[in-house]
């Protein structure tokens, strides 16, 4: 497969992935039950992959690091009713300041 | 059904702006280094541009570049990449939606549908800032994120690892902060909870991708549970969820 193959089948696959979820049909998604998991859907995916990008290694396996301590800064500041951009930027910080000094 | 038609107060459409704004900033900053990285592995401008307007997704787009650089087959890149992108369409399960979009305007919709825009478009409890949300923060990372990944891959990582400066825990605390409101419903919340455990658990062992997939159990178990309770909002009627408007 060339580059250009590759990259094009990447594209195509991806776009296709996203539009058959608004392509599916109504009465699929229909329903009381079925509305409250995909209302859930979103929830489960992003915990999911904020936990994946804070404490998963190169190989998946579980590290703890800068990023774990800036989730954690996150999570107090959260708790204590910060600004959405008072808690992105805490976070950052934290991990930029560990990683200046290298802690982790 | 509160409201869903009454407009957006100011102080609300600008909450949702600013959310929209930092995330597509931050989100944008990181092209520079899926530009340069891209070019790095091998792929040319005109291949690492291909791949930031048509495939859209900074995860599966890292994963096509850092398989074919470590020598890896198309077929093993474009596996991963796909695998990485189901999650985008499981979110436009929940935002079509709320989006109500038909003919190009739904094309569209789903080229913007990745983790920030969905992230921003959930977390807004009204219905007109769930919509300005998604669209916003879509148009917002697809431009800055293009721009950035045209800068990395002419004059390389200008910027120097975008870890130095912390963005990648920016990204997480972003999506931790847009799901947080949403954690005072008991549904919700045990959601979250079942999802992190089985990306802690799998995460070791499957590969990259697919621990988030697996996360859609821990919305079938809570959602699917017979006479599923909505702790957080007791005055829930059937049919509304979280509070939120049923839908049409």
């Amino acid at each position: 497969m060339t580059t250009w193959t590759t990259v094009l089948l990447a594209c195509a696959a991806a776009y296709a992935l996203k539009l058959a979820g608004y392509l599916v049909p109504a009465h699929w998604v229909e329903g009381e039950r079925r509305s409250r998991v995909i209302a859930l859907l979103p929830v489960a995916l992003l915990a999911a992959l904020v936990t994946v990008q804070t404490v998963a290694g190169d190989a998946g396996a579980l590290v703890l690091d800068a990023r774990a301590a800036a989730l954690a800064v996150a999570v107090v500041l959260l708790l204590v009713r910060a600004n959405f951009l008072v808690v992105v930027a805490g976070a950052a910080a934290t991990a930029a300041l560990l990683r200046a000094v290298g802690w982790a | 059904m509160t409201g869903s038609a009454a407009p957006l107060p100011p102080e609300r459409r600008r909450e949702v702006r600013r959310q929209a704004l930092s995330v597509g900033g931050a989100t944008g900053l990181y092209g520079v280094s899926f530009g340069a990285l891209s070019v790095a592995s091998g792929l040319d401008v005109w291949q690492t541009q291909a791949l930031s307007l048509l495939l859209f997704s900074g995860g599966s787009q890292f994963a096509v570049v850092g398989v074919l650089g470590a020598g890896g087959s198309g077929v093993a890149a474009v596996a991963t990449s796909s695998l990485l992108g189901v999650r985008n369409g499981l979110y436009a399960l929940q935002t079509s939606r709320f989006l109500g979009v038909a003919g190009l305007r739904r094309l569209a919709a789903a080229q913007l549908t990745i983790d920030e825009s969905t992230a921003v478009g959930v977390a807004q409890p009204e219905r007109p800032a769930q919509r300005i949300g998604f669209w916003l923060t879509g148009i917002a990372v697809f431009l800055g994120w293009n721009l950035m990944t045209l800068v990395g891959a002419l004059v390389g990582n200008a910027l120097g690892d975008p870890r130095t400066y912390g963005l990648d825990a920016a990204a997480a605390a972003a999506f931790a902060a847009l799901l947080w409101p949403r954690l005072r419903s008991g549904d919700a919340a045990a959601t979250a909870v079942l999802a992190v455990f089985i990306a802690l658990v799998t995460s070791p062992l499957l590969p990259p991708g697919v621990p988030v997939i697996l996360s859609v159990l821990a919305a079938l178990a809570v959602g699917l549970r017979r006479g599923g309770r909505h702790e957080g909002s007791p005055t829930a009627a059937p049919g509304e969820l979280d509070g939120r408007d049923p839908l049409p």
